[in-house]
């Protein structure tokens, strides 16, 4: 048995510290030591997204980094998103638009979408489905999806 | 979770690195992005008790271009490749190769030096790599030793890297000012990887093709320098039949298997095709 790491980082905002084995990915830990179950695991192996996070503003796969990697960075998951009671505009339009059904990618694209609006906050409809093709839905059709990232993005520029 | 356990460590410099592969030998295994390499450790492709983790190694960061030699650290990310402004000023065909790959969440963290390191005949950086000529700096407890890329792949996954080196650096001659380039890749999807690639960058003057370089992806078990192919360019008009001429040359030159992505015939084809995009779009550029 290997031994177990202490990490200390930053999860939406907190300073969180956990012990975890070698072997463990971040989406571990989130998941299974840390109790937000937001990120999902869809296939492990970084093809669907379902499991997207940031770390440092960076869009990344949780599946793929390790626990043990995440010492000293900022992550922010989809638990993040909402202000308390409050749904981000994104989360609004999801719903509004039902741009969800079985909702397991959900997590995955809000946090990839509200990363590209913080870096891009006038995406073309192409920006928007090129930084999204590395979350798959088999549900929606994405076009769904696509309108609600344009329409908050427009929506959120007009109240700024 | 990966099912084998493994001591995973984080050193500061490349001689703290160098020192964790001499002790541990082939049990030691160093790790960049992560991208190629913990999806095989999860699917019991790989194990290793040590896994050395370069990621806070700052000499193996960074793009500089300086006169006619661009440096690419080792563990430079395709996201960093791809927003480097030097970088598409003095070679653009490596952010349209980088653009390519997969996607953002993959890009972030895949580094150029995982990517030409892994050995993977699909990943997309060593062909390139081929055809820009590059050279990579390996160093070791010997020492540093530079190899060409072109020199570098023996088998899938097999290169000249010993399981004690590390890849520090990539180096790359600047292509002449007007060198026409493309990167072309047929995929199923966004996030796959290639069913047929090609690397193409031409020089032209006076209606003359004066250079030319072709590289192929994921048509052999080792990325493939089309030597031939380049040369029938060269001196020619780039009309149809030099180009139909280069097209059969780099045809005889790749080996392609039947896999998911289709049998061996249509990889064929498709690699005729996408070779004559490239070449096309490299003609196109060139200035
Ligand atoms: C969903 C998905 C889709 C992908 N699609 C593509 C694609 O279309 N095209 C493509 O090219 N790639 C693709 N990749 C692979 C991706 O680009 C990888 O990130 C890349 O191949 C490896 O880079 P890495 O930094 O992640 O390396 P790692 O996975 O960390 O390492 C890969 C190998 O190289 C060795 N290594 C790494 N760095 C060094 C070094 N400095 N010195 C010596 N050895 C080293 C490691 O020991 C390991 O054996 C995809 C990956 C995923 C998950
Ligand atoms: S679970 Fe991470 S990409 Fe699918
Ligand atoms: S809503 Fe079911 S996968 Fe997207």
């Amino acid at each position: 048995m290997s031994k177990k790491f202490h990490v200390s980082t930053t999860v939406n905002g907190d300073p969180v510290e956990f012990l975890c084995d070698s072997r463990e990915t971040v989406l571990d830990v989130l998941r299974d030591r840390l109790s937000l179950t937001g990120a999902k695991e869809g296939c492990g192996t970084g093809d669907c997204g379902a499991c997207s996070i940031t770390v440092d503003d960076r869009l990344v796969c949780a599946c793929l980094m390790l626990g043990a990697e995440a010492e000293g960075k900022s992550i922010e998951t989809v638990e993040g998103i909402a202000a308390g009671e409050d749904l981000h505009p994104l989360q609004k339009r999801f719903i509004e638009y039902a741009a969800l059904q079985c909702g397991i990618c959900t997590p995955g694209i809000l946090v990839a979408a509200k990363n590209l609006l913080e870096k891009h906050p006038d995406p073309t409809e192409e920006q928007v489905r090129y930084w999204l093709a590395g979350n798959l839905c088999r549900c929606t059709g994405y076009d769904k999806i696509i309108r609600a990232v344009m329409d908050t993005a427009a929506e959120m520029r007009e109240a700024s | 979770m990966i099912p084998a356990g493994f001591e995973y460590h984080r050193p500061a410099d490349v001689a703290s690195a160098l020192a964790i592969l001499t002790t541990h030998g082939d049990e030691a295994r160093v790790i960049a992005g992560g991208h190629s390499l913990i999806p095989m450790m999860k699917l019991r492709m790989a194990e290793m008790g040590h896994l050395v983790d370069l990621q806070d190694i700052t000499e193996l960061k960074g793009i500089s271009v300086d006169g006619d030699t661009i440096t690419i650290g080792a563990m430079t990310t395709q996201h960093e490749l791809i927003t480097s402004d030097a970088l598409a000023e003095a070679a653009p065909i490596i952010r349209e190769a980088a653009l390519v790959i997969a996607d953002p969440q993959v890009r972030y963290m895949g580094t150029i030096g995982g990517n030409v390191a892994n050995g993977d005949p699909g990943n997309d950086m060593p062909g390139l790599m081929q055809c820009l000529d590059a050279t990579y700096i390996l160093v070791g407890p010997d020492g540093m030793r530079p190899v060409a890329a072109r020199e570098f792949y023996e088998a899938a996954y097999f290169t000249a890297r010993e399981d004690e080196e590390i890849l520090t650096q990539i180096s790359i001659p600047r292509p002449a000012p007007g060198t026409g380039y493309a990167y072309e890749k047929q995929k199923r999807k966004i996030g796959d990887y290639a069913t047929a690639a090609s690397g193409v960058m031409l020089t032209v003057a006076g209606g003359t093709c004066t250079s030319a370089s072709i590289a192929m992806t994921n048509l052999a078990d080792t990325p493939i320098w089309a030597e031939a192919a380049g040369a029938a360019l060269v001196g020619s008009d780039l009309g149809e039949d030099a180009i139909t001429a280069a097209i059969a040359a780099a045809k005889d030159a790749i080996d392609p298997v039947a896999d998911n992505r289709g049998p061996v015939e249509f990889k064929m084809h498709v690699a005729g095709v996408i070779l004559r995009r490239a070449i096309d779009r490299a003609i196109a550029r060139a200035g």
